[in-house]
């Protein structure tokens, strides 16, 4: 129950953004949104409602938390073989 | 040629065979569609029928192939349903192996229809036949009680000549399966377009005569390299390669990661949860070669404007018959189903 | 998408199938889910290849649509019916109340729409002076939206038929049922975006299961299945975020606060599952004067859910596959279906037929 697609930022006013997805322009409400938004955001838009603000720092922090864990378990299973 | 302020729309006199029928084939349809043919009776004739030399069995097969158009709405970013029409039927022979010849063009027109808008369309449909080199060599006009039909619908059937006409299911285990560009595009295209979902985007349908894209590839190996081809029209890529499975009783197996698609394409998907695997294409086709063959079948896709963005991808395996699989971009495997029907944008 | 935020590159996944595969458990083990989107993510993406053989995933009640009791469709179309414009989402179309689906009452002549959101409600409604209702269904992800348009000056023709339901306390109904089995929560992350991962520690406090707040990208549902896996092993069971730059502890108060202005708590019925106390929402007395159910005089009987023979029921428990119902893929299919988990394009059963389900590929 939660198809929600990111999308940027392209202008904002009043309770309305701009936002491109890709190519693909529309508008999405703000009245949803807790955090405040500036041209260039991420948003994360269910049902043209914006619900949360993504960065691309976001986005690398998650890759970070995938690689440390695959990282820790194989080095753990790595010492388990040498064991 | 503009109409005069008495024919703006078209009335049930233009349909009924008389006088003002006789001026709409003379001023609209005859400019456009009626060039030099080679035809003994040709369109210029308007006589009952047309006339076509009978190829020699030499000259391979006839094929013949007919599709009527209700596409709404009838102007769509990219094209209208003349062009269409037009590369509809080209693209059907095309993908048969067959050069077309001939078209045929019946138009049935709402009493009301704004002539302006049937010029527009005409003038489509005869630019896309250009393209492909072929002429319409007969036609038909009905025009119908407003309400008795919504605008305007257009039926083509297609003449071509096949060397060797190739099938939809002549799939042979190892062969190479190509796509000759980004999938997607018409049926997003169209979605994208739909007013009640308010979005603003550059993407355009591709629907283009693919005749001369194809020609040079059933040349290669004199014939042999490619073993079958269909276009991804309604129910797309996906119901188009579960059609080529079943008929051939073999599995294909597709890379998600290979498969060309605009970046737009996605954005559309991915706010409407529609696959874009699933939408019409209307100037693709899948073609499936002889593994030997399958380098210079790219090849030779890619040097042409609607090929640039070719791509193999696929194979055809014996793994799970009558089946198509998709190898999916994060490493995991799934089945790419037959599409139920029309998609519908979904928010769960 | 982004390439910022599209997570799906082999080489992460085969990492994380590697943690997968290293935490394999000993024993049979139960993943649950709840969302229709994590569902159609698992399957379109072919995770379950990556499973160890022990491990199952299983769709619970994440369907929405699925559901929402039949009477509540039956008192949309009677809505419709009695002249208004009925606005819904397109996921609902579909499904089948007790007689007829909203799609079927549409080709009987009742003006039903498909809108994308909750605005268009309002937008269709300023245009007509009839009756528009919004049949607003979904879970907390959704229901903001349902009150913004209600706080938002609503036109006089427009009013609310709410069907909303809440996941938390579906996960508590879940567990106590017999025969449950579950092993591990696989959180829904928009939800979760919305409520915060608090209400997961209160609701599911004593149950000692591991619950871990899931993305939808491909390499998100494995990193979260992987997290499930490791608390397992370590006999750790507590809530778990691996949605982090999406959702945190305390939720987005901007869209709880509009949910507590507009809504209160209801026990409500779930489609299959029967009533679960506190799980889901109506409207307040404050917004009585916008509620279809006090604008149109439609009392239906409560009728039956699902057709005997339909184990719709146990797979909406997650405590059957599709492939166990002896309706799946023979009478029921999603050209013919007979339950709801068919219908809705996110239902665990439509999803299973569409693209192989649990087949190993």
């Amino acid at each position: 129950m939660c198809l929600a697609a990111p999308a940027r930022v392209m202008s904002v006013l009043g309770n309305t953004a701009t936002v491109d997805y890709g190519g693909v322009e529309t508008q999405c409400r703000l009245e949803t949104l807790t955090e405040e938004v500036a041209v260039g955001d991420y948003l994360l838009i269910h049902t043209g409602f914006a619900i949360r603000r993504l960065s691309p720092e976001d986005g690398e922090e998650t890759l970070r938390l995938f690689d440390e864990l695959s990282a820790s378990l194989g080095k753990m299973e790595g010492e388990t073989n040498t064991a | 040629m503009m109409p005069s302020s008495s024919e703006t729309r078209i009335t049930q006199l233009h349909g009924a065979g008389g006088e003002l029928m006789g001026q709409l084939l003379d001023r609209l349809i005859l400019p456009k569609l009626g060039g030099a043919g080679t035809e003994r009776i040709g369109l210029r004739a308007l006589d009952d029928g047309a006339t076509i030399a009978c190829p020699s069995t030499a000259d391979g097969e006839l094929v013949l192939t007919t599709d009527s158009h209700v596409v709404k709405p009838i102007f769509f970013p990219g094209g209208d349903i003349g062009r269409l029409a037009a590369a509809g039927t080209i693209n059907d022979l095309a993908v048969m192996g067959a050069q077309p010849i001939a078209l045929t063009l019946a138009a049935i027109i709402e009493e009301g229809f704004p002539f302006a808008n049937l010029e527009r369309i005409i003038d489509s449909f005869a630019s896309t036949i250009e393209e492909a080199g072929v002429q319409v060599i007969c036609g038909d006009t009905k025009v119908m009680p407003a309400g008795d039909v919504d605008g305007i619908l257009l039926n083509t059937t297609g003449l071509g000549i096949a060397p060797h006409a190739v099938s939809d299911a002549d799939l042979r285990s190892g062969d190479r399966v190509l796509l000759t560009g980004p999938i997607g595009d018409h049926g997003m295209a169209l979605l994208a377009a739909r007013e009640e979902f308010r979005l603003t985007t550059r993407l355009k349908s591709d629907v283009a005569p693919i005749w001369t894209l194809v020609s040079p590839l059933l040349k290669l190996r004199d014939g042999a390299a490619v073993h079958a081809m269909k276009d991804p029209t309604r129910g797309g890529l996906a119901a188009a390669l579960n059609e080529m499975a079943r008929k051939s009783g073999k599995c294909i197996e597709i890379t998600e990661s290979a498969i060309p698609m605009r970046t737009t394409v996605r954005g559309l998907s991915d706010l409407l949860g529609i696959s874009p695997l699933e939408v019409a294409n209307e100037g693709k086709a899948i073609l499936v070669v002889a593994a030997e063959a399958a380098a210079d079948a790219l090849h030779a896709l890619q040097q042409h404007p609607l090929g640039v963005d070719a791509e193999i991808v696929g194979t055809v395996t014996d793994e799970y018959p009558n089946r198509v699989i998709l190898d999916t971009e994060v490493g995991g495997r799934r089945f790419l189903d037959m599409p139920l029907g029309d998609p519908v944008p979904r928010i769960c | 998408m982004s390439p910022s935020f599209h997570f799906s590159d082999p080489k992460r996944g085969k990492a994380l199938a590697d943690a997968i595969r290293i935490l394999s458990p000993p024993g049979p083990f139960k993943i649950v889910h709840v969302c229709g989107t994590h569902e159609m993510a698992i399957t379109r993406n072919g995770l379950r290849r990556f499973l160890p053989e022990k491990v199952t995933l299983l769709e619970g009640p994440g369907c929405p649509v699925c559901v929402t009791p039949a009477s509540d469709i039956d008192t949309a179309i009677a809505i419709a019916q009695a002249g208004a414009i009925l606005c819904t989402y397109g996921d609902m179309i579909r499904v089948p109340g007790s007689k007829l689906s909203l799609d079927e009452a549409r080709s009987q002549g009742c003006d039903i729409r498909t809108i994308l959101s909750a605005a268009d409600a309002t937008a269709i409604a300023r245009e007509t002076d009839r009756e528009v209702v919004f049949f607003a269904v979904g879970f907390e992800t959704t229901a903001p939206m349902t009150a913004v348009i209600a706080l938002d000056d609503p036109p006089p023709n427009l009013s609310l038929l709410v069907s909303h339901k809440l996941i938390p306390p579906a996960l508590v109904a879940l567990l106590d049922l017999p025969d449950n089995r579950i092993g591990a929560y696989l959180a829904p992350g928009h939800v979760s975006t919305i409520i915060g991962t608090k209400p997961y520690e209160t609701w599911l406090d004593s149950r000692l299961v591991p619950v871990v707040v899931g993305g939808f990208e491909p390499l998100d549902i494995l990193y979260a299945i992987a997290l499930i896996l490791r608390q397992h092993r370590d006999d750790l069971p507590k809530v778990e975020n691996a949605y982090t730059r999406a959702v945190d502890r305390e939720g987005n108060s901007a869209a709880l606060k509009l949910l507590d202005e507009v809504f209160e708590v209801a026990d409500v019925a779930w489609r299959g599952i029967g009533a679960i106390p506190s799980s889901g929402l109506r409207l307040r007395q404050t917004l009585a004067h916008v509620n279809a159910l006090n604008r149109f005089d439609v009392d239906l009987p409560a009728e039956q859910d699902i057709i005997p023979g339909c184990r719709c029921s146990d797979i909406l428990t997650a405590r059957a596959v599709p492939s166990d119902c002896p309706l799946f893929a023979k009478r029921c299919t999603p050209l013919s279906p007979i339950g709801p988990c068919m219908v809705g394009a996110e239902g665990a059963c439509s999803i299973w037929f569409r693209y192989g389900g649990e087949r190993p590929l």
